[in-house]
């Protein structure tokens, strides 16, 4: 399936949800936030928000900064 | 009185700190400086940026891993962030990231100044307080704008010294001055510290803390800065409370004039 993830063309392997895609990423699910289309979407719910050809994702997470 | 300044505590939002010196985590040549830098500065906070994660190369260290957000309040900012839109997109990720609502709110206005938009920075603070964020906003040293993002509910006033990571020092002490007096939530100085003056000169005018990042991180040795931060907010601390003497125009001997040979 086919996304943009943080601005990118992204071909997801086997993800069907976020929970999974951010598995797939190898990202510590507790330690990012995720928004499908602009809206976030809660950790709480990672596991059953369907990913959908064509979404666009963000993942973020905390880095240094002033 | 005692000497210690363990019960003058910085209290923002109900939160308590022992601390009145916040510092980023930016700029630093590694994360284990940084977290090294933390220890010596002896802080209860730290500013953090929220970014995209990286994807191309997993090997790259995180700020997590050094610094601890189990051992550090963690104080996201927006930082590039131009418009209200933008910094509360940001601060909502960071909030669904940490799990925490207290922030640090900047909107800027151009690339080469960083200095804050007001106008924007005060419908941001308005729209997030709404969504019950607790709101440290940075702004100029403007005692208007200060007042109104008071009145708006912000939970620390944080005026620039000087431009961000310009390292001038308290550019506008008047006006410091006046924001400290009218103020009655936590006034912060945020941004143009250079040197540990600087910040005890903050502190000597009567703010509650001082936030600096670039002052720490582009020393030659950041360890030692960071330490010599941390006596000079206190040391700023304590002259304040303490008092100054007057300023006077001549001499006034310390010696007793009587007895003298």
């Amino acid at each position: 399936m086919q996304i943009r993830l943080n601005g990118e063309p992204f071909e997801v392997k086997s993800a069907a949800t976020v929970l999974e895609l951010v598995l797939e990423l190898e990202l510590d699910p507790k330690s990012v936030a995720v928004e499908r289309n602009l809206e976030i979407v809660p950790k709480s719910r990672h596991g059953e928000e369907s990913l959908t050809p064509g979404d666009s994702i963000e993942i973020v997470e905390f880095v240094g900064g002033g | 009185m005692s000497t210690e300044t363990k019960s003058d505590e910085l209290v923002i939002a109900g939160r308590t700190f022992s601390s009145r010196l916040v510092i980023g985590t930016g700029k630093y040549k590694t994360y284990e400086q940084n977290a090294e830098a933390c220890v010596a500065a002896g802080v209860d906070m730290v500013t953090v940026a929220v970014r995209r994660v990286n994807l191309t190369d997993k090997s790259q260290p995180r700020l997590t891993d050094f610094v601890s957000p189990k051992d550090y309040t963690f104080l996201p900012n927006t930082a590039g962030c131009f418009t209200a839109e933008d910094a509360i997109r940001t601060l909502r990720l960071a909030r669904e990231a940490g799990g925490w609502d207290l922030v640090k709110l900047e909107v800027l206005s151009d690339q080469k100044t960083l200095y804050p938009d007001m106008s924007e920075t005060l419908r941001a603070a308005e729209l997030l307080i709404k969504e019950g964020f607790q709101v440290m906003v940075y702004c100029s040293d403007d005692p208007v704008y200060a007042k109104r993002l008071e009145d708006a509910g912000c939970c620390a006033i944080m005026p620039l010294g000087s431009l961000i990571g310009s390292g001038l020092g308290i550019m506008n002490p008047v006006n410091i001055r006046l924001i400290v007096e009218q103020t009655r939530v936590p006034v912060i100085v945020d941004a143009g510290v250079g040197t540990a003056s600087d910040a005890a000169v903050a502190m000597e005018l009567g703010c509650d803390g001082v936030l600096m990042n670039t002052a720490i991180a582009e020393a030659k040795d950041p360890i030692l800065m960071a330490s010599a931060m941390k006596h000079a907010v206190i040391a700023g601390r304590q002259s304040y409370l303490a008092g100054r003497m007057p300023k006077k125009r001549y001499a006034d001997p310390s010696s007793p004039l009587a007895g003298l040979i």
